[in-house]
């Protein structure tokens, strides 16, 4: 993790090594994406608002995990983590969902 | 960069790599209990946004969505300030690390004082959750939910910055200028620890305030 | 002086006991082994402290009408054993005990990856203890170790909140210690010390520190939940405000099922070590065994609802709860085979902690296959909340957990202390134990069939004879875990000495000294056989 982007040749400033670009580039690209889920909750698209702004959500996160917080660089076992955390978390969300969603269910004896 | 020779390197690791790269998987792997704490709370929201639709669209309609677009922008700048004192951090400068920690730190009190401001409107306007919720509504009882899963989530929201804010300051100060030679490790798990926060806000602020913006 | 007694007795090396006598030197230790020996006092504490509970719920029991305590004392003695047993016993000893202290040694590095951390966990365990032990003296929580909303959240009069919140800080110390073991298992082994050259019981710490991080917090933000509805009202559970009791129990058992989990694996790991070295053997289908922790650590996080099939949560639910139930069964099932396979012409000794394996792996089956039986909708609408379900986790939690807990002090004691205790009392020990185990509990499976509910102090006549019984049967247990205390602490002044290696066992943490050096190793050792490389030599010794 945080092996530098590029490595610099000795006459290069440091900075050459952590460029600067990325960030500024994923800062512009949240805060867009921030006024374009705002804007767009106020447009009628029926039950794809909620899509529309979790698959927004999701491309800011992605966004944040990949870029500000370095997941490609950290190595195999940084990625397995942050994957286990997405696979509990909809294993949390799924089965508990599942007994909600099928409380009105009438099962076949009944 | 800064010089590695100079970085400390605690007695029981071999070399520098395996100190950073542990300490790296430490950080995930603590950032990995977090996202499990904040997914208790998304659950209670997904069970009951299921359950009461029309009762979470009125709700959310009560809540400020200007203030809390500010707020969601105030919080990736801070992201990108956290970012910038990591790369000082590596880079090896010390000013870069405290100037931008505090640009941080003065961000991350602007996201709080905007959320004192909304929680004492909620307040007046009678949606705190207890004796004294006023909100009838067509829905009644189930908009309060929606405001206890509001208050809940963002309090905890709020209680992980104000212990970043704090984490930041003791980082900060132990960067100041003449002092010994500090590890980058140290900036760069305290900016995964900020990106975290900022990653829960990304789902929370839609979520809670664009809901029934539509209708 | 008889020369076959005699082993030569010099005066003992620079070790993590002697370096140091300062009470400063202890409590501000960042020395994995001192830190497992703060760990083994203050659990043994809490076990002591769960155990007179225990005593006084059985004591009830006696008798039919309540005649000893009030129904609502005795809702509180239930709770507390419960609470104290399960986070402050159950869920730290071996992991916190013995993983801090063996991780290192077995994997040939100088300490854990983050010792201030692990003695921060310490401490944060300590300031949980004492939130529960505040909530003991002033009176107790009645709510049953499980919380269950409205009663928790809306209605009981008791210490809920002061309870809940030494649950939610004592949550972090294990959050913790996994975080901690996930660090130093993937990147401090020794040079040589591959995955499938690790002992079975760093797997199945491994597999037991990823239930600790991803189900902890779960059960954290649920009891922050609770406490906030008593607090400010906020009605998440609250069915007068369209809050839904079940989700309490959704949330809290997402954690609860993987916390049982958590504490058998890492039981499971002793098991391991423990039947390699007393069957001079390695472990039958090594690979089956290290991937079954990983299987159990995954699919026990898919099954938390088998214990909801009565309280309202869907029929669909239920039965895909009931199958992913069975399902997980299999790969315990799969180490209790390969156990039993590795003792096939192994050469036996039957040590002290081979005792306490062998019968690990005899109630651990009884338990683990009357799980089973509950898995099973039918049968669990008949026996739920009966004795049958206290015998049950009896049956893995004190049949199986106590009793590898039991068997791993008595491996490891003389490589932790540098003393051997006396073999003959502790064989005495193990024995009344699985006697007065057994006598506890088995009736229990009977009263639970019969239909006596849980959680009651009284009960109809006809149950009677078994309670006596199960009593009886609860003193001769108590007596038996008072003896080890005993004779434990006596080989500390009289007991022979320990070298490095008293079982010839393998495993870098025999190849250092009894007790070790503070560092660990005096060079980094470079490993190049697999774990329980016990060559013929070896069988003819054992």
């Amino acid at each position: 993790m945080n092996q530098p982007a590029t490595t610099s040749s000795p006459g290069e400033p440091a900075s050459a090594s952590y460029p600067l670009r990325p960030y500024l580039l994923v800062f512009f690209g949240l805060m867009g994406l921030t006024a374009l889920t705002t804007t767009v909750a106020y447009v009628d698209l029926g039950f794809l608002n909620t899509t529309v702004a979790l698959a927004i959500a999701g491309v800011k996160a992605l966004l944040v995990v990949l870029i500000f917080m370095h997941v490609p660089h950290s190595g195999k076992i940084v990625w397995a983590l942050a994957s286990a955390g997405l696979l509990f978390l909809i294993i949390l969300f799924l089965l508990t969902m599942n007994d909600y969603v099928t409380r009105a269910m009438v099962m076949g004896w009944e | 960069m800064a010089d590695p020779s100079t970085i400390p390197l605690a007695h029981h690791f071999e070399d520098q790599e395996q100190q950073h790269e542990t300490t790296a998987i430490g950080m995930w792997a603590f950032l990995l209990s977090e996202v499990m704490f904040f997914g208790g709370l998304f659950t209670a929201y997904l069970v009951y946004r299921n359950r009461y639709p029309e009762a979470f669209l009125e709700a959310s309609g009560k809540l400020d969505v200007t203030l809390g677009t500010l707020n969601t922008a105030v919080l990736i700048g801070s992201s990108l300030t956290m970012a910038l004192a990591v790369r000082a951090a590596h880079m090896g400068s010390r000013g870069g690390v405290v100037r931008w920690l505090l640009a941080t730190i003065i961000a991350a009190g602007i996201f709080l004082g905007v959320k004192a401001v909304e929680y004492s409107h909620k307040f007046h306007d009678g949606l705190v959750p207890g004796a004294n919720y006023a909100f009838k509504g067509t829905a009644s009882a189930d908009t309060e939910l929606f405001f206890a899963l509001y208050f809940g989530a963002t309090g905890m929201h709020a209680l992980h910055m104000v212990i970043g804010v704090g984490l930041m300051a003791v980082v900060a100060w132990r960067w100041r200028p003449n002092n010994v030679v500090q590890h980058p490790d140290g900036v760069e798990v305290l900016g995964l620890y900020w990106h975290f926060v900022d990653l829960v806000w990304i789902f929370l602020f839609p979520l809670l305030y664009l809901l029934g913006r539509h209708v | 002086m008889n020369p076959l007694t005699v082993t030569a007795v010099p005066k003992p090396k620079r070790n993590f006991w002697n370096h140091d006598f300062s009470v400063k030197s202890w409590l501000l230790t960042e020395d994995h082994k001192r830190i497992g020996i703060l760990y083994l006092l203050s659990i043994t504490l809490f076990f002591f402290l769960g155990g007179v509970m225990a005593v006084l719920i059985r004591l009830e029991l006696l008798t039919p009408a309540g005649d000893l305590v009030q129904a609502e004392t005795y809702n509180k003695l239930f709770t507390m054993h419960g609470v104290v047993m399960v986070f402050f016993f159950l869920l730290p000893s071996i992991p916190a005990v013995f993983g801090n202290f063996l991780l290192p040694l077995m994997l040939g590095a100088r300490d854990l990856a983050f010792p201030k951390l692990n003695l921060l966990s310490w401490y944060i365990y300590m300031v949980g203890g004492v939130f529960t032990l505040f909530v003991v003296f002033k009176g107790g929580v009645d709510t049953g170790w499980t919380f269950y909303t409205p009663y928790s959240s809306t209605y009981a009069n008791s210490h809920v909140i002061a309870a809940a919140l030494g649950i939610f800080i004592t949550g972090f110390s294990s959050i913790l210690t996994g975080v901690n073991f996930i660090a130093t298992i993937h990147k401090m082994r020794a040079p040589g010390l591959t995955w499938f050259r690790l002992p079975l019981f760093v797997w199945s710490h491994y597999a037991t520190s990823l239930i600790m991080v991803l189900g902890t917090p779960v059960v954290a933000i649920t009891i922050v939940l609770v406490a906030l509805e008593r607090l400010f009202r906020l009605g998440v559970f609250d069915p007068e405000l369209g809050g839904d009791p079940l989700l309490f129990q959704h949330l809290f058992w997402f954690y609860s099922h993987p916390a049982v989990y958590i504490m058998i694996l890492p039981g499971m790991g002793v098991i391991s070590e423990i039947i390699a070295c007393f069957s001079r053997k390695r472990i039958f289908g090594y690979r089956f065994v290290a991937f079954s922790s990983m299987a159990i650590a995954a699919l026990g996080f898919l099954v938390w609802g088998h214990h909801m099939f009565t309280t309202g949560q869907s029929v669909f639910a239920s039965l895909v709860f009931s199958l992913l139930t069975f399902l997980v069964a299999i790969p315990s099932a799969i180490k209790v085979f390969n156990w039993t396979a590795t003792l096939y012409k192994g050469s036996i000794s039957f040590s002290t902690p081979m005792l306490y394996a062998l019968g690990f792996i005899g109630l651990f089956a009884i338990g683990g296959l009357t799980g089973l039986f509950l898995g099973c909708l039918g049968l669990d609408i008949h026996v739920h909340d009966t004795y049958f379900i206290v015998a049950h986790f009896h049956y893995v939690m004190v049949g199986g957990m106590v009793m590898a807990f039991l068997g791993a002090i008595h491996f490891w004691w003389p490589k932790m202390t540098g003393f051997m205790y006396s073999e003959f009392l502790a064989k005495i020990a193990a024995a009344i134990i699985f006697v007065g185990f057994n006598m506890t509990f088995f009736p229990q499976f009977v009263l639970g069939y019969l239909g006596m509910p849980r959680r009651y102090h009284v009960y109809p006549e006809e149950f009677q004879v078994l309670n006596v019984l199960s009593t009886a049967g609860a003193s001769i247990l108590g007596f038996g875990f008072l003896l080890p205390a005993f004779y434990l602490i006596y080989s500390l002044k009289a007991g022979r000495r320990a070298g490095p290696d008293p079982w010839q066992a393998k495993g870098l943490e025999w190849t250092v000294d009894s007790p070790p050096h503070p560092h660990n190793f005096e060079t980094v050792p470079v490993v190049t056989e697999g774990a329980y490389e016990y060559g013929p030599e070896e069988v003819k010794r054992g």
